[in-house]
Protein backbone atom coordinates (compact mmCIF):
# COMPACT_ATOMS: atom_id res chain seq x y z
CA UNK A 1 0.00 0.00 0.00
CA UNK A 2 1.17 3.53 -0.78
CA UNK A 3 0.64 6.56 1.27
CA UNK A 4 1.34 9.64 1.14
CA UNK A 5 3.59 10.79 4.92
CA UNK A 6 5.94 12.98 6.17
CA UNK A 7 9.18 12.04 7.10
CA UNK A 8 7.87 11.55 10.91
CA UNK A 9 5.18 9.38 10.37
CA UNK A 10 7.35 6.99 8.68
CA UNK A 11 9.39 6.48 11.65
CA UNK A 12 6.02 6.23 13.38
CA UNK A 13 5.00 3.45 10.70
CA UNK A 14 8.53 1.63 10.94
CA UNK A 15 7.90 1.35 14.84
CA UNK A 16 4.48 -0.08 14.25
CA UNK A 17 5.27 -2.37 11.63
CA UNK A 18 8.32 -3.91 13.38
CA UNK A 19 5.62 -4.30 16.07
CA UNK A 20 7.46 -2.37 18.55
CA UNK A 21 6.25 -3.05 22.24
CA UNK A 22 7.13 -0.69 24.52
CA UNK A 23 7.84 3.36 23.14
CA UNK A 24 8.37 5.95 25.53
CA UNK A 25 9.30 9.52 25.05
CA UNK A 26 8.99 12.96 25.33
CA UNK A 27 7.79 15.45 22.84
CA UNK A 28 10.26 17.77 21.11
CA UNK A 29 10.16 20.39 18.11
CA UNK A 30 10.68 18.53 15.28
CA UNK A 31 9.89 15.02 16.58
CA UNK A 32 6.70 15.62 18.40
CA UNK A 33 4.71 14.16 15.59
CA UNK A 34 6.35 10.91 15.66
CA UNK A 35 5.41 9.96 19.21
CA UNK A 36 1.83 11.47 18.64
CA UNK A 37 0.93 9.65 15.69
CA UNK A 38 2.43 6.21 17.83
CA UNK A 39 0.52 7.57 21.35
CA UNK A 40 -2.56 7.16 18.63
CA UNK A 41 -1.38 3.61 17.40
CA UNK A 42 -1.70 1.99 20.96
CA UNK A 43 -4.55 4.12 22.35
CA UNK A 44 -6.90 2.90 19.39
CA UNK A 45 -5.25 -0.71 19.38
CA UNK A 46 -3.56 -0.84 16.03
CA UNK A 47 -0.24 -1.39 17.43
CA UNK A 48 0.09 -3.69 20.38
CA UNK A 49 2.16 -1.68 22.72
CA UNK A 50 2.55 0.27 26.23
CA UNK A 51 2.88 3.72 25.45
CA UNK A 52 5.12 5.52 28.74
CA UNK A 53 4.51 8.80 29.17
CA UNK A 54 7.90 10.35 30.69
CA UNK A 55 9.25 13.29 32.70
CA UNK A 56 12.06 14.08 30.55
CA UNK A 57 14.06 12.16 27.62
CA UNK A 58 16.67 11.14 29.91
CA UNK A 59 13.45 8.85 31.92
CA UNK A 60 12.01 8.13 28.29
CA UNK A 61 15.97 6.15 27.57
CA UNK A 62 15.77 4.59 30.90
CA UNK A 63 12.67 3.37 30.36
CA UNK A 64 13.32 2.03 27.14
CA UNK A 65 16.43 0.13 28.58
CA UNK A 66 14.46 -1.33 30.97
CA UNK A 67 11.84 -2.63 28.86
CA UNK A 68 14.61 -3.93 26.41
CA UNK A 69 16.29 -5.75 29.31
CA UNK A 70 12.80 -7.38 30.22
CA UNK A 71 12.79 -8.61 26.50
CA UNK A 72 10.57 -5.91 24.91
CA UNK A 73 11.23 -4.60 21.52
CA UNK A 74 11.08 -0.69 22.19
CA UNK A 75 11.36 2.56 20.72
CA UNK A 76 11.85 6.19 21.05
CA UNK A 77 12.56 9.21 19.65
CA UNK A 78 14.07 12.73 19.93
CA UNK A 79 15.70 15.68 18.68
CA UNK A 80 18.67 18.20 19.73
CA UNK A 81 18.35 19.08 23.22
CA UNK A 82 16.26 16.30 24.25
CA UNK A 83 18.65 14.06 22.93
CA UNK A 84 21.77 15.41 25.11
CA UNK A 85 19.25 15.04 28.17
CA UNK A 86 19.63 11.29 27.21
CA UNK A 87 23.27 11.33 26.57
CA UNK A 88 24.25 8.90 29.80
CA UNK A 89 21.54 7.03 29.01
CA UNK A 90 23.04 6.51 25.77
CA UNK A 91 25.63 5.00 27.39
CA UNK A 92 23.76 2.64 29.44
CA UNK A 93 21.68 1.29 26.46
CA UNK A 94 25.06 0.53 24.31
CA UNK A 95 27.42 -0.21 27.49
CA UNK A 96 24.62 -2.96 28.83
CA UNK A 97 24.10 -4.14 25.27
CA UNK A 98 20.23 -3.06 25.08
CA UNK A 99 19.07 -2.98 21.32
CA UNK A 100 16.64 0.22 21.38
CA UNK A 101 16.12 2.13 17.95
CA UNK A 102 15.51 5.51 18.49
CA UNK A 103 14.61 8.47 15.89
CA UNK A 104 16.45 11.03 15.74
CA UNK A 105 15.40 14.74 14.15
CA UNK A 106 18.54 16.50 13.35
CA UNK A 107 17.86 19.96 14.89
CA UNK A 108 20.67 22.39 15.97
CA UNK A 109 21.78 22.63 19.25
CA UNK A 110 20.73 25.75 21.16
CA UNK A 111 21.83 28.45 21.94
CA UNK A 112 20.94 30.48 19.95
CA UNK A 113 17.60 28.30 20.13
CA UNK A 114 17.13 26.73 16.63
CA UNK A 115 14.47 24.49 15.63
CA UNK A 116 16.17 24.02 12.37
CA UNK A 117 18.19 21.06 11.35
CA UNK A 118 21.86 20.24 11.36
CA UNK A 119 24.25 17.24 12.46
CA UNK A 120 25.46 18.47 16.17
CA UNK A 121 23.24 16.99 18.27
CA UNK A 122 23.28 12.99 16.56
CA UNK A 123 27.56 13.49 15.82
CA UNK A 124 28.10 14.58 19.65
CA UNK A 125 26.74 11.13 20.13
CA UNK A 126 29.05 9.63 17.77
CA UNK A 127 31.24 7.98 20.59
CA UNK A 128 28.46 6.69 22.83
CA UNK A 129 28.43 3.22 21.07
CA UNK A 130 25.42 3.35 18.98
CA UNK A 131 25.12 2.58 15.60
CA UNK A 132 24.25 5.67 13.03
CA UNK A 133 22.12 5.54 10.27
CA UNK A 134 21.52 9.10 8.18
CA UNK A 135 18.51 8.69 5.82
CA UNK A 136 17.56 10.72 2.88
CA UNK A 137 14.12 10.09 1.97
CA UNK A 138 10.71 9.44 3.89
CA UNK A 139 10.82 5.73 2.16
CA UNK A 140 14.36 5.06 3.22
CA UNK A 141 13.35 6.12 6.94
CA UNK A 142 10.85 3.70 6.82
CA UNK A 143 12.61 1.01 5.46
CA UNK A 144 16.08 1.64 7.60
CA UNK A 145 13.87 1.32 10.89
CA UNK A 146 12.70 -2.17 10.40
CA UNK A 147 16.15 -3.00 9.36
CA UNK A 148 17.83 -1.21 11.95
CA UNK A 149 15.76 -3.96 15.11
CA UNK A 150 17.00 -6.65 12.91
CA UNK A 151 20.79 -5.51 13.11
CA UNK A 152 20.32 -4.05 16.42
CA UNK A 153 18.74 -7.17 17.90
CA UNK A 154 21.20 -9.48 16.54
CA UNK A 155 24.23 -7.76 17.26
CA UNK A 156 23.08 -6.32 20.74
CA UNK A 157 23.70 -2.73 20.00
CA UNK A 158 21.31 0.07 19.79
CA UNK A 159 20.65 2.35 16.64
CA UNK A 160 19.32 5.98 15.69
CA UNK A 161 17.76 6.61 13.00
CA UNK A 162 18.37 9.85 11.94
CA UNK A 163 16.48 12.55 9.52
CA UNK A 164 16.55 16.04 8.82
CA UNK A 165 14.68 18.21 11.12
CA UNK A 166 11.76 19.93 8.18
CA UNK A 167 13.83 19.29 4.97
CA UNK A 168 12.62 15.19 5.49
CA UNK A 169 10.90 15.82 8.89
CA UNK A 170 7.85 17.91 8.40
CA UNK A 171 8.15 17.00 4.00
CA UNK A 172 5.84 14.91 2.57
CA UNK A 173 6.35 11.86 0.08
CA UNK A 174 4.86 8.93 -1.74
CA UNK A 175 6.22 5.78 1.05
CA UNK A 176 5.24 2.57 -0.02
CA UNK A 177 4.09 0.98 3.36
CA UNK A 178 5.32 -2.98 3.35
CA UNK A 179 2.79 -5.42 3.83
CA UNK A 180 3.41 -6.87 7.88
CA UNK A 181 3.26 -10.29 7.43
CA UNK A 182 5.82 -9.88 4.52
CA UNK A 183 7.75 -7.54 7.67
CA UNK A 184 7.17 -10.58 10.31
CA UNK A 185 9.30 -12.63 8.03
CA UNK A 186 12.02 -10.89 7.57
CA UNK A 187 12.02 -9.44 11.41
CA UNK A 188 10.79 -12.19 14.15
CA UNK A 189 9.89 -11.21 17.61
CA UNK A 190 12.98 -9.87 19.79
CA UNK A 191 13.54 -13.33 21.85
CA UNK A 192 16.88 -12.26 23.34
CA UNK A 193 19.26 -15.20 25.65
CA UNK A 194 19.17 -13.19 28.68
CA UNK A 195 16.54 -11.10 30.17
CA UNK A 196 15.31 -9.44 33.27
CA UNK A 197 12.72 -12.43 34.64
CA UNK A 198 12.07 -13.62 38.56
CA UNK A 199 12.78 -17.10 36.74
CA UNK A 200 16.38 -16.10 36.23
CA UNK A 201 17.55 -13.73 38.62
CA UNK A 202 20.69 -11.86 37.42
CA UNK A 203 22.10 -8.12 38.96
CA UNK A 204 22.23 -5.97 35.29
CA UNK A 205 24.90 -3.41 34.89
CA UNK A 206 26.85 -4.09 38.17
CA UNK A 207 29.88 -3.25 39.53
CA UNK A 208 32.92 -3.96 37.13
CA UNK A 209 36.32 -4.19 37.91
CA UNK A 210 38.91 -3.16 35.95
CA UNK A 211 39.54 -7.11 35.85
CA UNK A 212 36.74 -7.29 33.31
CA UNK A 213 35.36 -3.96 32.16
CA UNK A 214 37.94 -3.62 29.18
CA UNK A 215 36.86 -7.10 28.09
CA UNK A 216 33.14 -5.99 27.72
CA UNK A 217 34.51 -2.81 25.93
CA UNK A 218 35.94 -5.42 23.26
CA UNK A 219 33.44 -7.37 22.90
CA UNK A 220 31.13 -4.34 22.08
CA UNK A 221 33.73 -3.08 19.45
CA UNK A 222 34.10 -7.10 18.35
CA UNK A 223 30.50 -6.73 17.80
CA UNK A 224 30.28 -3.65 16.04
CA UNK A 225 32.71 -4.66 13.44
CA UNK A 226 30.63 -7.15 12.69
CA UNK A 227 28.01 -4.78 11.58
CA UNK A 228 28.99 -3.68 8.15
CA UNK A 229 28.59 -7.04 6.47
CA UNK A 230 24.92 -7.89 8.45
CA UNK A 231 23.66 -4.15 7.88
CA UNK A 232 24.32 -5.42 3.83
CA UNK A 233 23.23 -8.72 4.09
CA UNK A 234 20.26 -7.72 5.75
CA UNK A 235 19.48 -4.96 3.26
CA UNK A 236 20.10 -7.59 0.35
CA UNK A 237 17.22 -9.54 2.40
CA UNK A 238 14.83 -6.60 2.14
CA UNK A 239 15.51 -6.68 -1.30
CA UNK A 240 14.46 -9.55 -1.81
CA UNK A 241 10.89 -9.10 -0.13
CA UNK A 242 10.18 -5.25 -0.71
CA UNK A 243 12.54 -4.86 -3.58
CA UNK A 244 14.58 -1.88 -2.16
CA UNK A 245 18.40 -2.29 -1.26
CA UNK A 246 19.53 -1.17 1.91
CA UNK A 247 23.04 -0.70 1.94
CA UNK A 248 25.72 1.58 4.43
CA UNK A 249 26.61 3.73 1.62
CA UNK A 250 24.59 5.01 -1.44
CA UNK A 251 26.81 5.98 -4.49
CA UNK A 252 25.43 8.08 -7.44
CA UNK A 253 27.33 7.92 -10.84
CA UNK A 254 30.36 7.25 -9.00
CA UNK A 255 32.01 4.94 -11.00
CA UNK A 256 33.25 6.61 -13.29
CA UNK A 257 33.74 10.04 -11.76
CA UNK A 258 36.74 12.16 -11.29
CA UNK A 259 35.26 14.56 -8.59
CA UNK A 260 33.04 12.73 -5.89
CA UNK A 261 30.88 14.76 -4.01
CA UNK A 262 30.21 13.32 -0.14
CA UNK A 263 27.05 14.22 1.55
CA UNK A 264 24.95 12.84 4.08
CA UNK A 265 21.56 13.28 5.05
CA UNK A 266 18.90 15.36 2.44
CA UNK A 267 21.76 16.91 1.30
CA UNK A 268 22.58 14.01 -1.25
CA UNK A 269 19.29 15.02 -3.02
CA UNK A 270 20.40 18.44 -3.83
CA UNK A 271 24.19 16.99 -4.69
CA UNK A 272 22.54 15.06 -7.21
CA UNK A 273 20.53 17.77 -9.08
CA UNK A 274 24.36 19.87 -9.28
CA UNK A 275 25.85 16.46 -9.83
CA UNK A 276 23.31 16.01 -13.15
CA UNK A 277 23.99 19.81 -14.34
CA UNK A 278 27.96 19.30 -13.91
CA UNK A 279 27.78 16.15 -16.13
CA UNK A 280 25.77 18.30 -18.63
CA UNK A 281 28.49 21.03 -18.62
CA UNK A 282 31.14 18.08 -19.20
CA UNK A 283 32.62 18.23 -15.93
CA UNK A 284 32.21 13.83 -14.50
CA UNK A 285 30.82 14.73 -10.75
CA UNK A 286 29.45 11.79 -8.64
CA UNK A 287 27.83 11.79 -5.28
CA UNK A 288 28.19 9.19 -2.06
CA UNK A 289 25.73 9.85 -0.11
CA UNK A 290 26.99 8.11 3.44
CA UNK A 291 24.09 6.26 5.49
CA UNK A 292 25.67 4.87 7.94
CA UNK A 293 28.45 6.72 10.11
CA UNK A 294 28.58 4.31 12.79
CA UNK A 295 29.95 2.27 11.71
CA UNK A 296 31.68 3.68 9.60
CA UNK A 297 31.92 1.32 6.63
CA UNK A 298 35.88 1.98 5.48
CA UNK A 299 36.20 -0.52 2.83
CA UNK A 300 33.60 0.52 0.88
CA UNK A 301 33.85 4.54 1.50
CA UNK A 302 37.89 3.21 -0.17
CA UNK A 303 36.46 1.67 -2.48
CA UNK A 304 33.89 3.93 -4.28
CA UNK A 305 36.59 7.33 -3.15
CA UNK A 306 40.16 5.54 -4.60
CA UNK A 307 39.11 5.77 -8.35
CA UNK A 308 38.18 9.80 -8.36
CA UNK A 309 40.94 12.62 -8.66
CA UNK A 310 39.42 14.60 -5.88
CA UNK A 311 37.20 14.39 -2.90
CA UNK A 312 34.80 17.24 -1.66
CA UNK A 313 32.77 16.60 2.08
CA UNK A 314 30.11 18.34 2.17
CA UNK A 315 30.18 18.94 5.77
CA UNK A 316 26.31 20.14 7.66
CA UNK A 317 28.13 19.81 11.62
CA UNK A 318 31.16 21.01 12.87
CA UNK A 319 33.95 19.50 15.60
CA UNK A 320 34.45 22.93 16.94
CA UNK A 321 38.51 23.27 16.92
CA UNK A 322 39.14 20.48 14.00
CA UNK A 323 36.92 20.58 11.27
CA UNK A 324 33.45 18.95 9.82
CA UNK A 325 33.36 15.33 10.87
CA UNK A 326 32.56 13.54 7.83
CA UNK A 327 35.45 15.10 6.54
CA UNK A 328 37.47 13.96 9.03
CA UNK A 329 36.32 10.07 8.76
CA UNK A 330 36.41 10.40 5.33
CA UNK A 331 40.24 11.23 5.68
CA UNK A 332 40.75 8.75 8.07
CA UNK A 333 39.50 5.87 5.88
CA UNK A 334 42.09 7.26 2.88
CA UNK A 335 45.02 8.44 5.09
CA UNK A 336 48.23 6.11 4.52
CA UNK A 337 46.79 4.51 1.45
CA UNK A 338 49.02 5.00 -1.82
CA UNK A 339 47.24 6.35 -4.39
CA UNK A 340 44.26 8.45 -2.82
CA UNK A 341 42.90 11.58 -3.76
CA UNK A 342 43.28 14.85 -2.03
CA UNK A 343 39.75 15.98 0.22
CA UNK A 344 38.87 18.74 0.59
CA UNK A 345 36.23 20.23 3.75
CA UNK A 346 33.42 22.33 3.29
CA UNK A 347 31.22 23.32 6.03
CA UNK A 348 27.63 24.23 5.07
CA UNK A 349 23.86 24.89 5.82
CA UNK A 350 24.37 25.32 9.80
CA UNK A 351 21.51 26.13 12.01
CA UNK A 352 18.91 25.02 8.84
CA UNK A 353 20.48 27.31 6.34
CA UNK A 354 19.61 25.79 2.76
CA UNK A 355 22.23 23.86 1.18
CA UNK A 356 21.02 24.50 -2.92
CA UNK A 357 22.43 23.70 -5.84
CA UNK A 358 24.48 26.83 -6.09
CA UNK A 359 25.74 25.97 -3.10
CA UNK A 360 27.40 22.77 -4.15
CA UNK A 361 28.41 24.90 -7.38
CA UNK A 362 30.63 27.23 -5.05
CA UNK A 363 32.09 23.39 -3.85
CA UNK A 364 32.82 22.35 -6.94
CA UNK A 365 34.19 25.44 -8.40
CA UNK A 366 36.83 25.42 -5.01
CA UNK A 367 37.62 21.77 -5.46
CA UNK A 368 38.18 22.09 -9.62
CA UNK A 369 40.48 25.54 -8.59
CA UNK A 370 42.49 24.05 -6.36
CA UNK A 371 45.49 21.50 -6.85
CA UNK A 372 45.88 20.65 -3.25
CA UNK A 373 43.34 20.65 0.01
CA UNK A 374 44.90 22.47 2.35
CA UNK A 375 43.29 22.16 6.15
CA UNK A 376 41.67 25.08 6.74
CA UNK A 377 37.66 25.15 6.98
CA UNK A 378 35.86 25.80 3.64
CA UNK A 379 32.96 27.78 4.48
CA UNK A 380 29.86 28.01 2.15
CA UNK A 381 27.16 30.39 2.72
CA UNK A 382 28.70 32.00 5.73
CA UNK A 383 27.89 35.86 5.37
CA UNK A 384 31.89 37.11 5.97
CA UNK B 1 18.25 -17.15 49.93
CA UNK B 2 21.92 -15.42 48.58
CA UNK B 3 24.57 -17.88 48.19
CA UNK B 4 26.97 -16.48 51.04
CA UNK B 5 29.79 -18.98 49.90
CA UNK B 6 30.12 -17.49 46.64
CA UNK B 7 33.94 -17.08 45.35
CA UNK B 8 34.80 -13.90 43.38
CA UNK B 9 34.14 -14.77 39.63
CA UNK B 10 37.12 -14.13 37.39
CA UNK B 11 36.61 -14.67 33.65
CA UNK B 12 39.90 -16.23 31.55
CA UNK B 13 38.86 -14.58 28.56
CA UNK B 14 36.36 -12.17 26.62
CA UNK B 15 35.24 -14.95 25.13
CA UNK B 16 33.72 -16.58 28.64
CA UNK B 17 31.96 -13.39 29.51
CA UNK B 18 28.37 -12.60 29.07
CA UNK B 19 27.40 -9.98 26.22
CA UNK B 20 25.54 -7.98 28.53
CA UNK B 21 26.85 -6.41 31.79
CA UNK B 22 24.91 -9.21 34.21
CA UNK B 23 26.14 -11.73 37.10
CA UNK B 24 29.78 -10.61 36.84
CA UNK B 25 30.07 -11.94 40.32
CA UNK B 26 30.61 -8.52 41.57
CA UNK B 27 27.37 -8.87 43.95
CA UNK B 28 28.21 -12.27 45.51
CA UNK B 29 31.56 -11.15 46.99
CA UNK B 30 31.22 -7.57 47.28
CA UNK B 31 29.57 -7.60 50.74
CA UNK B 32 28.08 -3.94 50.86
CA UNK B 33 27.19 -4.54 54.29
CA UNK B 34 30.60 -3.48 55.47
CA UNK B 35 29.99 0.36 54.64
CA UNK B 36 27.06 0.62 57.30
CA UNK B 37 27.45 3.14 59.86
CA UNK B 38 23.98 2.41 61.46
CA UNK B 39 22.40 -0.99 61.77
CA UNK B 40 18.77 -1.87 62.36
CA UNK B 41 18.18 -3.70 64.89
CA UNK B 42 14.15 -5.16 65.03
CA UNK B 43 12.31 -5.39 68.65
CA UNK B 44 10.49 -8.66 67.36
CA UNK B 45 8.48 -8.54 70.63
CA UNK B 46 6.27 -5.80 69.27
CA UNK B 47 7.02 -6.29 65.64
CA UNK B 48 3.65 -6.69 63.82
CA UNK B 49 4.54 -9.05 60.87
CA UNK B 50 3.62 -6.36 58.91
CA UNK B 51 6.38 -7.15 56.56
CA UNK B 52 6.40 -3.22 55.51
CA UNK B 53 10.17 -3.07 56.36
CA UNK B 54 10.34 -5.93 53.72
CA UNK B 55 8.87 -4.26 50.81
CA UNK B 56 10.53 -0.38 51.14
CA UNK B 57 13.97 -2.21 51.67
CA UNK B 58 16.13 -0.81 48.36
CA UNK B 59 18.42 -3.34 48.76
CA UNK B 60 16.57 -6.12 49.18
CA UNK B 61 18.58 -6.72 52.76
CA UNK B 62 15.00 -8.04 54.13
CA UNK B 63 14.16 -11.15 54.26
CA UNK B 64 10.91 -12.98 55.89
CA UNK B 65 11.54 -16.31 57.37
CA UNK B 66 8.81 -17.98 58.95
CA UNK B 67 6.78 -14.96 58.89
CA UNK B 68 9.53 -12.62 60.92
CA UNK B 69 11.74 -10.28 59.50
CA UNK B 70 15.37 -11.10 59.39
CA UNK B 71 18.28 -8.05 58.11
CA UNK B 72 20.87 -9.28 56.17
CA UNK B 73 23.79 -7.39 57.71
CA UNK B 74 26.12 -8.72 54.81
CA UNK B 75 23.99 -6.60 52.15
CA UNK B 76 22.13 -3.84 54.49
CA UNK B 77 24.06 -0.30 54.09
CA UNK B 78 22.19 0.58 57.06
CA UNK B 79 19.77 3.10 55.11
CA UNK B 80 17.23 3.50 57.91
CA UNK B 81 14.31 3.41 55.51
CA UNK B 82 12.87 0.33 57.24
CA UNK B 83 13.35 1.92 60.71
CA UNK B 84 10.95 4.91 59.29
CA UNK B 85 8.49 3.18 57.46
CA UNK B 86 7.73 0.39 60.30
CA UNK B 87 4.15 1.14 61.91
CA UNK B 88 5.35 -0.52 65.41
CA UNK B 89 8.62 1.92 65.49
CA UNK B 90 9.93 -1.44 66.40
CA UNK B 91 13.30 -0.82 64.36
CA UNK B 92 16.00 1.10 65.93
CA UNK B 93 19.43 2.22 64.04
CA UNK B 94 21.93 1.38 66.30
CA UNK B 95 25.54 2.84 65.87
CA UNK B 96 27.82 0.19 64.62
CA UNK B 97 31.10 0.04 66.92
CA UNK B 98 34.24 -1.30 65.09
Amino acid sequence: MKKVMMGNHALSYGAMLSRARVISAYPITPQTQVVELLSEMCADGSLDARFIKVESEHSAMASCIGASVAGARTFTATSAQGLALMHEMLHWASGGRHPVVMGNINRSMAPGWSIWTDQNDSLSERDTGWMQYYCSSNQEVLDTVIQAFKVSEALMIPAMVILDAFSLSHTYEVVELPDQAEVDKFLPPFDPEIRLTPKDPHAFGGLTSPEHYFELRYKLEMDMQKAPALIEETGREYEKLFGRRLGLVDPYLCDDAGLILVTSGTAGSTARVAVDALRQAGVKAGNLRIKVLRPFPFEVVRAILRKAAKVAVVDRNISYGAHGIFYQEVKSALYGRPGMPPVFGFIAGLGGRDITVDTFKEVVDHTLGHEAADEAIVWIGVKK
Amino acid sequence: MKDKKAKKIVFRSADDMPTMVISIGSQTHNKTGAWRNIRPEIDLGRCLKCGICWKFCPEPSIEIVDEWPVVDYDYCKGCGICAEECPAKCIVMVEEKR
